[in-house]
C-alpha cells in the first residue's frame, strides 16, 4: 500500500509535448481510473509512474519518496499490459514466477507462492500450459497473477480489458474489483472505456490532450462535469449540447430560434455559452404540451431495457434516453421536457463549467 | 497464384520435376561413378548402371586421403564457426536493437557493409593478422615510438607475437564475424513486441537477464537456421584452410579431397575421387536433414 504524488509532470517526445504538467494525489489503497480518449497522454502518465518512460519535468513520488530516477523494479509497481505481454516460451507457472526467479527467491518458496496466486485466480489446473494454449480471459488472469505475486505497493493497469470480448470484459471487471478489495493495494487503471471507468473507480481522473480535466468520484464527474469535454465524454449517449448566447432575460439558443428562461446571475449579457442536458434527463411528451420543445424524430435505437431516440431540433442533433415503451415514427413530431436543474452551462470560449444560479421558475424551462 | 486446374497442376509438377532432376543428377552420377572399377569409370560414355565396387572404393578413398582425422578436423572447425557466429551475431544484434547509443546506426551499417568484403577479398591482411595476432598493436607501438620508449626505460625489447597458423583458433576465429547473422537476428528482434521487453523490466530483469531468459529462447528457430547455414558454409570453406594449414594434422576434409584427384601421368582413379567426394558430402547432408524443421521455421514467418 502506498500513496502516489504527482507534481507538475510533463512529457516531451523530441519537440512535441504530450503531457502538460499534471498534478495528482492518489491515496493509499485507492482504485483510481484515468479516463480519456486515445492520445490524451493517459498511458504515458501510467508508464511514467511505472518507470518505463522518462519523466521530462516534475516529480512522481511513491510513499513520499521521489522515484524519478529509479528503475521500474525499484519502485514497487507491478503492471498489467494491454496485450498481456506473457513470455510465449514459458509455462503459466514460469510466467507468474519469473519476477521471483529474477529476485533470487528459492524455488521451493517460489512454487508455494505461485500456487497461492494460482488459487486466487483459479489458474491451478493451467499452470503447465503455455500462453498459446490459453483463452483471452485466462491469459489476462495470468498477467494479473504475474503482477500479484510480487505483492507490489502499486498496481498499474494499461487498458487490460480492451482485448477481451464484451461478456468477458464485464466478468474480468468485477474480478479486478474483487481482487482490489482483497489486496487493497493502490491501483491505477487506464482506460478509454467510460463504463469500465465508472464501474471500477473509487476516483476518476478525466484527461484530455495531455491535461487533467477533472478529478472526482464517478458520480461527481457524471453529475457535475467540470468542462464541456468531460460532459460530452462521460455518459452514453453523449450529453446534448446547444450553443447559445446570454440575453437580458435568459439564454437564446440555436441562433435565436429557441429561448431558455433562466436567471442570468453569474453570466454577463452577450456571453457565448453552451447549454448541456443529458439524454437521460429528457422526457418525451405529446407534441403541443404547453412549454414543451418540439422536435422531429430521426431514428430510434432499441436497447431492450430502454431506447435512444434521436431527434432533430432545428438542425441540431439531440438524443433522449427513455425507459418508457414508446415508438414514435421517424419523421413525426414529439415534445421534449426537462428540469432546469438538469442543465449544465459551459463557457463557449474556455469550455469550463459555469455555475449559474438556478432560476426559480419551475419547468418548462425551454420555450419553443 | 491460387488457381488450381489439372493442366496447371501438371505443368507445375513438370517444372518441379525438371528442377529436381537438375539438382539431383550430379549426385547420382557421383554415386554411380563411385561404384565402378578403374576400367568402367573411364569408359566413354560412362555406364549409368551402378557397378559393384562401391564399398571397395569407399574404403580406398578413406585410407588414401586419411579421411577419419580430416573429417574430425572439418567438424571441429565447422561447428566452431557455426557456434561462434550464432553467439556473436546474437550479441551484436541485441546491442543494435535494444540499446540507444551514439553511432548505433553507423555501426550497424559498417557491419552490413562487410557483406561486400568476403574473406577472399581481405585474405592477405587476414593472413597477416592470424600469423601474428599482435601485429597491428606492434605496428601502432612502433609507429608511436612507444616500443622505443619502453626499450629505453626498461631495457626490454617489445616484440609481441602470437601466431595462430596451424591451429583451430586460427581456422575458426577469422570466420566468426558475420553480417548475415546479425541482420537475421536484428530482423527477428524487431518483431519481438516492446511490451515483452517492458514486462521483463517490470519483473526486474536487467538487460542481460532479458537477453538470456527471454530473447534467446524466443530466437531458437533463428539460431537453428543460422547454425545450419553457417555449418554448411564453414564445412565447404576451401581457400582459408588451404592457406593457413600447412601441417597435416590440421588439414580439412574438403581440402584433402585434392589428394584423391588423379595427377597427370598417374592412374585416372576417378572412382576413388568420387567415393571420397561422397564421404565428405555426407555430414552436411546429415545436418540439413536433422535441422530442416527448425531451419525452415527460422527463415520464414515469425512465431506469435
Amino acid at each position: 500500500m502506498a500513496s502516489i504524488t504527482i507534481r507538475g509532470v510533463k512529457k516531451n517526445y523530441a519537440k512535441t509535448q504530450v503531457v502538460h504538467g499534471v498534478d495528482l494525489d492518489f491515496t493509499s489503497g485507492e482504485f483510481v481510473v484515468i479516463l480519456g480518449p486515445s492520445g490524451c497522454g493517459k498511458s504515458t502518465l501510467l508508464r511514467m509512474i511505472a518507470g518505463l518512460e522518462e519523466i521530462s519535468d516534475g516529480t512522481i513520488a511513491i510513499d513520499g519518496k521521489v522515484v524519478n530516477k529509479l528503475e521500474p523494479r525499484e519502485r514497487g509497481c507491478a503492471m498489467v499490459f494491454q496485450n498481456y505481454a506473457l513470455y510465449p516460451h514459458m509455462s503459466v507457472a514460469q510466467n507468474i514466477g519469473y519476477s521471483l526467479k529474477v529476485a533470487g527467491v528459492p524455488s521451493a518458496e517460489r512454487a508455494q507462492r505461485i500456487q497461492a496466486v494460482a488459487r486466487v485466480l483459479e489458474l491451478e489446473h493451467l499452470l503447465d500450459r503455455k500462453p498459446m494454449a490459453l483463452s483471452g480471459g485466462q491469459r489476462q488472469r495470468v498477467a494479473m497473477g504475474r503482477a500479484m505475486i510480487r505483492e507490489p505497493k502499486v498496481f498499474l493497469f494499461d487498458e487490460p480489458l480492451s482485448n477481451l470480448d464484451a461478456k468477458l470484459r464485464v466478468q474480468m471487471r468485477s474480478e479486478i474489483r474483487k481482487l482490489h478489495r482483497r489486496l487493497n493495494a493502490t491501483s491505477v487503471f487506464v482506460t478509454h472505456d467510460q463504463v469500465e471507468a465508472m464501474t471500477l473507480a473509487d476516483r476518476l481522473v478525466v484527461m484530455n490532450a495531455g491535461r487533467v480535466e477533472q478529478v472526482g468520484t464517478p458520480a461527481e464527474v457524471y453529475s457535475r462535469p467540470a468542462s464541456r469535454f468531460v460532459a460530452t465524454f462521460v455518459g452514453a449517449p453523449a450529453m446534448n449540447m446547444l450553443e447559445g448566447e446570454v440575453t437580458l432575460d435568459g439564454v437564446s439558443l440555436l441562433g435565436g430560434s429557441r429561448k431558455l428562461n433562466v436567471s442570468r446571475a453569474g453570466l454577463s449579457v452577450g456571453a457565448k455559452v453552451a447549454v448541456g442536458v443529458r439524454p437521460e434527463a429528457m422526457r418525451m411528451v405529446a407534441p403541443g404540451t404547453p412549454g414543451a420543445l418540439e422536435a422531429t424524430v430521426d431514428l430510434i435505437e432499441e436497447l431492450g431495457a430502454g431506447r435512444v431516440i434521436y431527434v432533430d431540433l432545428d438542425g441540431a442533433p439531440f438524443s433522449i434516453v427513455t425507459s418508457e415503451i414508446v415508438h414514435p415514427e421517424p419523421g413525426s413530431t414529439v415534445g421534449l421536457q426537462f428540469t432546469e436543474s438538469d442543465l449544465h452551462f459551459f463557457s463557449s470560449e474556455t469550455g469550463g463549467r459555469l455555475d449559474v444560479f438556478r432560476a426559480s421558475v419551475p419547468e418548462p424551462a425551454l420555450q419553443g | 497464384m491460387v488457381e488450381r486446374t489439372p493442366i496447371l497442376n501438371f505443368f507445375t509438377h513438370l517444372i518441379l520435376f525438371v528442377g529436381f532432376i537438375f539438382c539431383v543428377a550430379p549426385f547420382v552420377i557421383v554415386a554411380i561413378a563411385a561404384s565402378h572399377n578403374l576400367k568402367d569409370v573411364n569408359d566413354v560414355p560412362m555406364s549409368l548402371l551402378p557397378g559393384s565396387d562401391f564399398w571397395v572404393n569407399i574404403k580406398t578413398a578413406w585410407t588414401t586421403a586419411d579421411l577419419g582425422p580430416k573429417l574430425l578436423n572439418s567438424f571441429i572447425m565447422a561447428f566452431g564457426v557455426a557456434a561462434g557466429k550464432v553467439i556473436i551475431s546474437a550479441l551484436t544484434a541485441f546491442s543494435i536493437v535494444y540499446f540507444r547509443y551514439p553511432g548505433r546506426m553507423l555501426i550497424f551499417w559498417l557491419i552490413f557493409i562487410t557483406l561486400m568484403l568476403p574473406l577472399e577479398v581481405r585474405i592477405v591482411p587476414t593472413y597477416a593478422v592470424v600469423a601474428n595476432v599482435f601485429e597491428p598493436y606492434q605496428t601502432i607501438m612502433d609507429l608511436t615510438g612507444l616500443s622505443w620508449l619502453i626499450e629505453k626505460l626498461s631495457g626490454v625489447q617489445v616484440q609481441l607475437s602470437l601466431g595462430l597458423l596451424n591451429s583451430y583458433s586460427g581456422l575458426i576465429l577469422p570466420l566468426v564475424a558475420t553480417a548475415t547473422g546479425t541482420f537475421l537476428y536484428r530482423q527477428f528482434f524487431l518483431t519481438v513486441p516492446d511490451e515483452l521487453t517492458e514486462a521483463a523490466r517490470m519483473d526486474g530483469a536487467g538487460a542481460l537477464r532479458f537477453f538470456v531468459d527471454i530473447l534467446l529462447p524466443l530466437s531458437r528457430n533463428n539460431m537453428a537456421a543460422l547454425g545450419t547455414i553457417m555449418f554448411l558454409w564453414a564445412w565447404n570453406q576451401y581457400l582459408w584452410p588451404l592457406l593457413i594449414t600447412t601441417d597435416q594434422s590440421h588439414a580439412m576434409a574438403v581440402t584433402e579431397l585434392k589428394q584423391l584427384i588423379p595427377n597427370v601421368g598417374g592412374a585416372p582413379e576417378w572412382h576413388i575421387a568420387m567415393a571420397g567426394t561422397l564421404i565428405v558430402m555426407l555430414p552436411p547432408l546429415f545436418v540439413v536433414v536433422l535441422m530442416q524443421r527448425w531451419f525452415v521455421r527460422g527463415l520464414i514467418a515469425t512465431e506469435k
